[in-house]
């Protein structure tokens, strides 16, 4: 593909992302931070994301699954996982993250399962968005080409 | 156990030696202390971390740290914002503390962040242009 078409199938799928809500502003503000003595910021934050979030849900799906939920043990998990997905403008995350929250106080754990499963389906999302993001900037730079500050035409 | 981030001294023009804007950040997501950490950097100081409250106040228990900000989040476990917050202050630390909040946080909370010794509450997620304001005032007073 030529490389034209590439930093134009970027520019289409980055855009995609903030159209279906998968990503809000605050992700915009990541590239802003980046520069030559950190010029691998974005990917080292969002990998760092992931590590911890995919840490966070094994031990809420444990947490979840005691005869006894701890819901003083399960609250924080959520609150650092909303905390995170929200500082990367991973947007459907942190809000599945909010009504997670609130089923927390409420002490429902049918309905904190259910939650999960939907914090789950979200990250696994973004991640897989995320990860297709970076090879498509991967390919274009292995093609010569530069990745430029977005350029989404709102 | 906090980690540091290198730091230098520079010689500005004049004769006058002046160091880098020195920060704590205190947050027990590994996700946001790298991110402030960047922000930091970004702006031209020095950071190191804490993964709670706890940490922050062993950090200055032998009376010789020396920070110009403390970064503080509002919710973590071991010892929380509020906590360490008014900790610090009874240690006569004199650092300007931002606190760090989230928008679910209702007035009442946040006011009593505020009366425990806070200087100024942020919502989360910063930014650049939330915090550049108050470290410009910062450096100038």
């Amino acid at each position: 593909m030529e490389l034209g078409q590439m930093q134009k199938s970027l520019q289409d799928y980055t855009k995609s992302l903030f159209v279906e809500g998968i990503l809000d502003s605050q992700f915009l503000q990541l590239p802003q931070l980046q520069d030559e003595s950190n010029s691998d910021f974005v990917s080292q934050v969002v990998s760092l994301f992931f590590q911890d979030s995919d840490r966070i849900l094994n031990d809420l799906s444990l947490s979840l699954d005691q005869k006894v939920v701890d819901f003083e043990k399960v609250d924080p998990y959520v609150h650092q996982l909303k905390g995170s997905s929200s500082s990367i403008g991973a947007q459907r995350v942190k809000n599945a993250c909010v009504v997670f929250r609130s089923f927390c106080e409420q002490k429902n754990v049918e309905a904190c399962h259910r939650c999960l499963q939907q914090v789950k389906q979200e990250y696994y999302l973004v991640k897989n968005r995320l990860e297709t993001l970076f090879k498509l900037e991967q390919q274009i730079v292995a093609s010569g080409g530069m990745i430029s500050a977005m350029d989404l035409g709102f | 156990m906090a980690t540091t981030s290198t730091g230098d001294i520079e010689k500005t023009k004049s004769v006058e030696v002046k160091k880098k804007l020195n920060v704590l950040i205190v947050d027990d997501d590994p996700v946001i202390r790298k991110l402030h950490e960047i922000i930091i950097k970004s702006i031209g100081g020095i950071s190191q971390t804490a993964k709670n409250g706890e940490e922050a106040v062993n950090i200055h228990r032998d009376g010789n740290a020396s920070f110009d900000l403390i970064l503080m989040d509002k919710e973590m476990p071991e010892r929380d914002g509020l906590s360490a917050t008014k900790k610090l202050r009874e240690m006569k630390v004199t650092s300007m503390i931002i606190g760090v909040t989230t928008l679910a946080d209702n007035e009442e909370e946040r006011k009593a962040f505020m009366e425990a010794g806070l200087n100024h509450c942020l919502a989360k997620p910063l930014s650049k242009a939330k915090i550049l304001p108050l470290i410009n005032n910062l450096m100038d007073a």
